[in-house]
């Protein structure tokens, strides 16, 4: 009889366990597009864009001066990104300026595409530029330049929250299993 | 605050507030009118001075963050692609009004530096940043080609 019990028991234990270690995919996939608000906000749309132009503006539209991405995202040959925007924010010229200025690779462009596209992406080594899932989080909660969505200066709206409010939610968006929204 | 700056390969001693945009450093305590205000917004490129070989964008920085960098305006420039864009520019005739072409010249040098045999497309990425009211673009493009053509000949 105890036996008769017992197993039901146990097998019940086991797809606990399995359960409590199984990702929670549905909390993962929220915490993505809690973070995506950031993701696809105008600070960071503007310098991933899909094609060769970056945009501008709240309202992204091209960038003017006419300028396209360059061989390695700096801008072309003889117009390089730091020949207007330099190492901080400008208020007399209204130029936003940071030392690493440049736009995301074209394997990452965001623009116009679903959170689930960028989802994957943006967790595709092959992709990301060679970031792996700890690197990822570093870039995100600690890279200077994506701070600067944070603290764009002049009419720009800046990014939802914080960048440390970000790289939490990126985190435990890692955390529970890195899950993509399916859209 | 007084800064010491670099500028055509002498040092000068400047004293401005350090937020001062370095066009008008260059214009107003130097004395060096070549170097165009346009937009005072780094759209129209009239402004433009090199940075080493960086073309920069004078109206958009301040004169505080220039640090060690060495400045050449359009009064300072030598050396071959200067002279090989200066010839090209007498001998298209490029200018109309002229009221950008030191910009452009600024520009041309900066592209001939970073790449000596640019395509047209090249040519119009790079310099479209650099605005001429004049619409003198087909022959500033083809000034250039002049040049790097001029540059490729017997030294």
């Amino acid at each position: 009889m105890i036996v008769r019990l017992l197993i039901p028991v146990a097998a019940l234990t086991l797809v606990a366990t399995a359960m409590a270690q199984q990702p929670d995919q549905a909390r993962s996939i929220a915490l993505f597009r809690e973070a995506g608000k950031v993701l696809q906000s105008p600070r960071c749309l503007n310098c991933h864009p899909v094609g060769e132009r970056p945009t501008q503006t709240d309202r992204m539209t091209p960038h003017v001066p006419f300028i396209v991405r360059g061989a390695d995202g700096h801008g072309p040959a003889g117009l390089p990104c730091n020949a207007c925007h330099h190492v901080a924010n400008y208020a007399e010229s209204g130029v936003p300026g940071h030392p690493k200025w440049h736009l995301g690779p074209a394997s990452m462009a965001w623009a116009g595409k679903s959170l689930g596209e960028i989802c994957q992406q943006i967790k595709d080594p092959a992709r990301n530029g060679g970031l792996d899932m700890p690197a990822l989080l570093k870039h995100m909660a600690e890279d200077s330049l994506v701070g600067w969505a944070w603290a764009p200066s002049g009419k720009r709206t800046p990014a939802p929250g914080t960048q440390a409010e970000f790289g939490a939610t990126m985190r435990a968006w890692a955390d529970t299993g890195a899950f993509c929204p399916p859209d | 605050m007084k800064l010491i700056l670099r500028i055509n390969g002498a040092t000068r001693q400047v004293e401005v507030d350090g937020d001062t945009p370095l066009l008008w450093v260059l214009r107003e305590e130097l004395g060096l009118l070549g170097t165009k205000f346009g937009c005072g917004a780094a759209f129209c490129g009239a402004c433009t001075v090199l940075m080493g070989d960086v073309p920069v964008r004078s109206c958009s920085l301040p004169v505080s963050a220039l640090g060690d960098g060495v400045v050449t305006t359009i009064e300072g420039i030598a050396g071959r692609e200067a002279m090989a864009v200066q010839r090209a520019w007498i001998a298209g005739d490029v200018p109309q009004c002229g009221y950008c072409q030191s910009g452009q010249i600024m520009g041309a040098i900066a592209l001939l530096k970073a790449n000596k045999r640019p395509t047209d497309r090249d040519i119009d990425q790079a310099m479209s940043g650099n605005l001429c009211r004049c619409a003198t673009y087909v022959r500033i493009r083809e000034a250039i080609h002049a040049a790097a053509r001029d540059l490729e000949g017997p030294r």
